[in-house]
C-alpha cells in the first residue's frame, strides 16, 4: 500500500504515504472490529486509503496555493491514477522495489530499508534480526532515506533503461535479505523463515512482469527455492544448526526443490551465465543425494563462480569442493594459499583438511577458529569438533 | 602489486584441444589463482589453427599459421598479480601444461596509459 501511496505522492514524500498506510490500517481494525470484514477487505482498503490521501492532498493545496499556485491539473491526474486494481498494485510494488533498491545506500542500509518498506517489518523486528540496537537501525534507516530522498528517482516512469541498470542492485538486495535470513544469527527461527519467504516474495513480483522476468532472475528464485527446501531440516529441536550431511533427507521440501528446478529451466533461456546461474547450480547439486561425480560438477561450478566473483567464502567452499574431489591432502596446500589467517571459516577448513593426517595441526588449526569467531554457536560447534580430532575419531 | 602476463606456448595441435581431464586440470588451476584473488585477466585462447591463423611479412608476404616455421606457437595468455616475479614465477608452475611438454613465459606488464 505504501508503494502505491508513493507512486503518487513521490518518494520525497514517502513519511506521509506510510502515515496513510497505517492511518488506513488502523481504521480497518476499528471498522471491521464492528462491522466484520468486508467481502473484499483489500478493495475496502485501497478505497480509505484513497479517501485519506485526497484529503491530505486537499489540505496540501490550501496551505500551498497561498504560497504558490499548485497546478490544478497536477491533482485531477493524482485522483484519476489512484484507482484500486490489481495491476496497478503489481505495478507498484515492483516499481517500489527498484526505488528502494538504490545503489546510493550500503549493502546493509539496503536490507533494512528493503525490509521496512518492501516487507513491512518494524525497526524491533529488523534489529532482533540483526542482533542490533533498535537505535542503530533507526539511524541506520534515516541515513538510507534521506539518500533515497536526494536521489530522486522518478518511481511512476519505469522505463526499460532504468530497469536494465538497476536489476543487478535489486538482485543483490533480494540475494542479501534471503541470505539474511538463511545464514542468520539470531536464534529465532520465525524471523529467518519470514526473511527468506520475503525474499522469494519480492523475487515472484520480478518474474510476474515480462521486462522484469530475465534469466538472472530465475536463476536467483531457483537457488533461493533449492536452499529453502532445507530450513525445516537443517535446524535441530533445539533450535541448534544440523550440518548438511547430518540432515534428515526426509524433511527436505520436495515441492520446494520442484519450484527450484522450474526457475532453473527458465534461468537458462539466453546465453548469459551469471553468478546466480553458477550458485543455483550448486544448490542443485547439494539437493542430489548421491550421484558419484556430484562434487566434480560442485567444483567446476565454484571454479567458474571464483572466476566471475571473488569473495573469501566462495575461495573456501570452492577448496572444500576441491578436498571432495582430490581428496584432504592435496587440498591443504591449496587451501594455504588462500592465505585467509584470522578469518574462523578457514582455520575451521584447515582444521578439517589436517583432521586425518595431523592431529596436533588440526588441533591448532581448530582453536585458531574459535578465538576468530564472535558467534557463540559456532564456537561451541567448533569446540565439538576438536574435541572429536582430538579424541582421534575422524567424523 | 604488479602484473605479470603468463604467455602459454604449446609444441603439438594435438594438444590444443584438451581432454575432458585436461580440461578440468586447467580450471582447477585457473581457479586456484583466482580463489587467490590474484587474477586480474582471465585472458583469451589464440587459436592456432588454419583459417584462424596468418603471418604477415615484409614485401606482402602472407603465411598460414604461426606453426609451419617455429616449433611452438602461443596457445594464450592470462594476467595475473604478484608481489615479485617469483611468486608470479611459482604461480605458473602449478599449471598443467608442463605434463604435454608446453612451457609459460612470464612477463611483467608495463602499462601504457
Amino acid at each position: 500500500m505504501t508503494a502505491v501511496l508513493c507512486r503518487h505522492f513521490g518518494l520525497r514524500h514517502m513519511e506521509t504515504a506510510e502515515d496513510i498506510a497505517s492511518d488506513t490500517f488502523l481504521k480497518a481494525s476499528e471498522h471491521w472490529a464492528i462491522h466484520g470484514v468486508p467481502d473484499n477487505p483489500t478493495a475496502w482498503l485501497y478505497t480509505v486509503a484513497k479517501n485519506k490521501a485526497k484529503d491530505h492532498i486537499k489540505h496540501l493545496s490550501v496551505v500551498e496555493t497561498q504560497v504558490r499556485n499548485q497546478s490544478e491539473t497536477e491533482r485531477i491526474q493524482y485522483e484519476e491514477a489512484f484507482e484500486y486494481h490489481e495491476q496497478g498494485i503489481a505495478d507498484s510494488q515492483l516499481a517500489m522495489i527498484f526505488a528502494v533498491c538504490n545503489p546510493a545506500n550500503a549493502s546493509k542500509s539496503q536490507i533494512c530499508l528493503a525490509l521496512q518498506i518492501l516487507c513491512g517489518f518494524s525497526v524491533e523486528e529488523i534489529a532482533n534480526a540483526f542482533l542490533t540496537k533498535a537505535e542503530t537501525i533507526k539511524k541506520r534507516l534515516q541515513r538510507a532515506r534521506s539518500n533515497l530522498r536526494n536521489d530522486n528517482f522518478q518511481i511512476g516512469l519505469l522505463s526499460e533503461a532504468a530497469i536494465v541498470s538497476r536489476l543487478p542492485t535489486v538482485l543483490k538486495t533480494l540475494y542479501l535479505v534471503f541470505n539474511e535470513g538463511y545464514f542468520s544469527k539470531t536464534g529465532d527461527q520465525l524471523v529467518r523463515k519470514e526473511l527468506c519467504s520475503e525474499a522469494i516474495r519480492l523475487g515472484l513480483v520480478l518474474t510476474e512482469n515480462p521486462l522484469t522476468n530475465t534469466p538472472q532472475v530465475n536463476a536467483l528464485m531457483a537457488l533461493m527455492c533449492y536452499q529453502s527446501s532445507r530450513l525445516e531440516a537443517r535446524t535441530g529441536a533445539g533450535g541448534e544448526t544440523v550440518r548438511f550431511d547430518e540432515q534428515d533427507r526426509e524433511r527436505w521440501d520436495k515441492a520446494l526443490i520442484q519450484r527450484g528446478h522450474q526457475y532453473l529451466i527458465n534461468a537458462t533461456a539466453g546465453n548469459e551465465i551469471s553468478a546466480y546461474h553458477l550458485e543455483a547450480g550448486i544448490a542443485y547439486w547439494h539437493t542430489v543425494a548421491s550421484d558419484a561425480n556430484k562434487w566434480r560438477h560442485i567444483l567446476q561450478l565454484y571454479n567458474q563462480l571464483i572466476l566471475i566473483e571473488y569473495s573469501p567464502i566462495v575461495a573456501l567452499n570452492r577448496t572444500f569442493a576441491f578436498a571432495q574431489v582430490y581428496g584432504r591432502v592435496q587440498a591443504i596446500s591449496e587451501a594455504e594459499k588462500l592465505r585467509l589467517t584470522g578469518n574462523s571459516h578457514y582455520h575451521a577448513l584447515l582444521g578439517y583438511l589436517y583432521s586425518e593426517t595431523d592431529t596436533p595441526k588440526a588441533i591448532a588449526h581448530y582453536e585458531q577458529a574459535i578465538q576468530a569467531t564472535r558467534s557463540q554457536r559456532e564456537r561451541q560447534a567448533l569446540a565439538d569438533l576438536k574435541m572429536r580430532c582430538a579424541a582421534g575419531s575422524v567424523f | 602489486m604488479k602484473e605479470f602476463a603468463l604467455i602459454f606456448r604449446l609444441k603439438d595441435l594435438a594438444d590444443f584441444q584438451p581432454s575432458p581431464e585436461q580440461m578440468q586440470e586447467r580450471m582447477n588451476w585457473l581457479a586456484s589463482i583466482a580463489a587467490q584473488n590474484k587474477l586480474v585477466d582471465k585472458g583469451n585462447t589464440l587459436l592456432p589453427i588454419a583459417g584462424s591463423a596468418k603471418t604477415v611479412k615484409a614485401d606482402d608476404v602472407v603465411t598460414d599459421g604461426p606453426y609451419t616455421e617455429i616449433k611452438e606457437f602461443i596457445s594464450g595468455y592470462i594476467v595475473v598479480k604478484a608481489e615479485t616475479i617469483d611468486e608470479a614465477v611459482a604461480m605458473a608452475k602449478g599449471n598443467p601444461i608442463f605434463k604435454v611438454g608446453g612451457n609459460i613465459e612470464v612477463r611483467e606488464v608495463l602499462k601504457r596509459d
